[in-house]
């Protein structure tokens, strides 16, 4: 198996694509001091609006910006009870993950009229660069949201280091009670910072949905959600670092789905990105242990 | 890497005593405003609301939910998943007294059911002993998977949250794999291993074929953790550490070890409730048949509508297996999705958080003025 293959390196962009995405809506969240758990949930909910917005306009485009807006309305959930209410977050997000796992199958049914897995030849999916003429390599096979997820990472890294609302953004994170006493809008940021992290999951969900297949399945995420929240805890607060974690899982999920055509049981595959995110959190949390304490 | 604070409103905290007790009035008020009454109802009427936007008619789903839940034979069904429900409420709510959120009930429940399914295929053994020790052994599984994460969440400060959950996926699929392949049944193309032997039946309550000995089982091991809950120096230390972790520290509690002690013993359920339904009725391990019903969220969701009365726990179970059950009767007879009892699940879960903290708020300013 040659790692570098164009064919390898794609599949490692169109596993860690969705991983990305929402992994970016945990970081910023994380910045601000919020745990944010209701990554997975939002996921599912972004793939299910995305394929369903996409087989009523017959447009991808419109999936996707249906998902990005119905996934904003569903973290609104969350930033009301936890920004403005005050209720634990972790709490919240255990609630609309389940609620999302539970109204998408619900709504599948009432809508397609069966549950499992929704896929038609009429389902629009987003469209390849290389079918929008632009022939890069590598990225050839892959939708638009593939470079727009990088380009994000490195927009939201500009973002938090050299605008005011970053800074600001950053100094709520460390000291939520100094940055109140100094006239900044904790509320507003917190309630700001989740609400985009669901359109960006809602964007992920799309990806994954319409992007890597075109299809939606009862479950879809399938824990991806959570790995970004990992990837969020890899990386802290530095965009390039959650990156990093993201690659991992690509490379874990691309690497598993391979050896599988060699005769490595599925269950082994399916668990490969699991474990291995897992074990870069524990050797991630050793290092840290290591390291000497800073003097707070 | 920072832990976050975990909830100890809902986790030990609970809800303050009401104001105004005492005459008949102000204890109706009590009730009827209690966060799990406002959750059940907020639930519901949003529920109805979901059913009108689809066009389900709530005055066919919600006879047809009660009638597969208590009517004709289905009350016996209902009560044989109160068994495991009840068992997975406990996997969650002992880490949970102690502030650690136990999410991998799943993978300790499979790793649970595969162990007292080898251990019963491939042991000889006498009756009597051919149950037990499935199901210690299964404990002992259960709670190992579920303690992996306690060192994780005291050296490096993982949340248990997170670990749990990560550690369940690929519990869940080793399961898998074993069931399919080095315990399967040849031949078949079921992913099931062979039918246990009968001396490794757990034994059926007289009269039904689903209620097996589990219930009694769960039923007194729930109420030697009520007991143990309330009125030991163990229990004490338990909701102290999930109340205030530094200061139960402080006064001498040994916090890392209580994380652990609480996690393992969790687990120790989920495994245990992995035992009992493969060695209840259809006497193997089929693959999915664990999973599939929900039983751990189904019991996180009544756990936290019990809000942190740990007496309520049972209660909340049975009304929460009520409408799982119910909803596949739903399905069956009014054409309603039963996922429908997810959607109730999840609300109850947001509303129960959202009403526990607004009134932890408006109890300390009231407390303060």
């Amino acid at each position: 198996m040659n790692i570098l293959e164009a064919s390898f390196l794609s599949a490692v962009l169109t596993a860690m694509t969705p991983v990305v995405l929402a992994a970016l809506g945990g970081l910023i969240c994380q910045v601000a001091g919020v745990f944010n758990i209701a990554l997975e949930g939002q996921l599912l909910w972004g793939a299910f609006t995305a394929v369903v917005f996409s087989h009523l306009t017959g447009s991808a485009w419109a999936g996707v910006a249906g998902a990005m807006i119905v996934t904003l309305l569903y973290a609104a959930v969350l930033s009301l009870a936890s920004v403005t209410f005050r209720a634990d977050p972790i709490v919240v997000a255990v609630g609309t993950n389940l609620l999302a796992l539970g109204l998408t199958a619900f709504l599948m049914r009432q809508i397609f009229g069966s549950g499992g897995t929704y896929s038609s030849p009429d389902l629009a999916g987003l469209p390849t660069i290389a079918e929008l003429g632009l022939d890069v390599p590598v990225l050839g096979p892959q939708s638009p949201l593939v470079p727009l997820a990088l380009v994000l990472v490195a927009a939201v890294a500009w973002w938090l280091r050299r605008t005011r609302s970053g800074l600001r953004l950053r100094g709520i994170g460390q000291h939520q009670a100094a940055a109140a006493a100094l006239g900044l809008k904790v509320g507003v940021y917190r309630h700001g910072v989740v609400l985009a992290a669901g359109a960006l999951c809602g964007l992920a969900g799309a990806q994954l949905a319409l992007g890597n297949v075109t299809l939606f399945s009862e479950g879809m995420s399938a824990g991806r959600g959570w790995v970004a929240v990992v990837a969020v805890m890899l990386g802290g607060v530095l965009p390039w670092r959650v990156l990093l974690a993201c690659l991992l899982f690509g490379v874990a999920e691309a690497v598993g789905f391979r050896l599988q055509g060699v005769g490595l049981p599925q269950q082994a595959a399916d668990s490969a990105p699991y474990v291995i995110t897992l074990f870069a959190l524990i050797l991630a949390g050793v290092a840290a242990r290591r390291r000497p304490k800073e003097v707070s | 890497m920072s832990a976050p604070a975990t909830g100890t409103t809902v986790a030990a905290g609970g809800e303050p005593e009401g104001r105004d007790s005492g005459s008949a009035l102000g204890w109706a008020r009590r009730i009827v405003l209690s966060t799990p009454v406002l959750a059940i109802g907020g639930a519901l009427v949003l529920t109805t609301l979901v059913m009108l936007a689809v066009g389900v008619d709530p005055s066919l789903a919600y006879p047809a939910l009660f009638r597969g839940a208590v009517a004709d034979g289905n009350l016996e069904y209902t009560i044989a998943a109160f068994v495991p429900t009840l068992g997975m409420a406990l996997a969650f709510a002992i880490p949970l007294r102690a502030g650690e959120f136990n999410l991998g009930g799943d993978g300790q429940m499979a790793i649970g059911g595969v162990t007292a399914a080898a251990i019963a295929l491939h042991l000889p053994m006498v009756a009597g002993v051919a149950v037990v020790l499935p199901l210690a052994a299964a404990a002992l599984a259960g709670g190992l998977v579920a303690g992996l994460s306690a060192p994780l969440r005291t050296r490096l400060g993982i949340p248990a949250i997170v670990t749990t959950l990560l550690i369940s996926v690929p519990a869940v699929s080793l399961a898998s794999y074993l069931v399919r392949f080095p315990l399967g049944e040849q031949g078949t193309g079921i992913a099931q291993t062979p039918p246990l032997p009968d001396a490794a039946h757990l034994p059926a309550l007289a009269g039904s074929s689903y209620i097996t000995l589990g219930l009694p089982l769960v039923v007194l091991l729930t109420a030697a953790w009520l007991y143990a809950d309330s009125r030991t120096v163990l229990g004490y230390e338990i909701r102290a550490t999930g109340q205030n972790r530094d200061f139960a520290r402080y006064g001498g509690v040994a916090v890392n070890r209580l994380a652990a002690v609480t996690l393992a013993g969790g687990g120790a359920f989920a495994g245990l409730v992995g035992a009992l339904i493969v060695l209840g009725p259809p006497y193997r391990y089929v693959d999915g048949a664990l999973t599939a019903p929900g039983y751990t969220f189904t019991a996180v969701a009544a756990v936290l509508l019990a809000t942190a009365r740990p007496i309520a726990v049972p209660f909340a179970v049975a009304l929460l297996t009520v409408l799982q059950v119910g909803g596949q009767g739903m399905e069956r007879e009014a054409g309603v999705p039963s996922q429908l009892t997810q959607i109730v699940q999840g609300l109850i879960i947001v509303i129960v958080a959202v009403f526990a903290t607004v009134r932890h708020l408006r109890e300390r300013r009231g407390a303060g003025a």
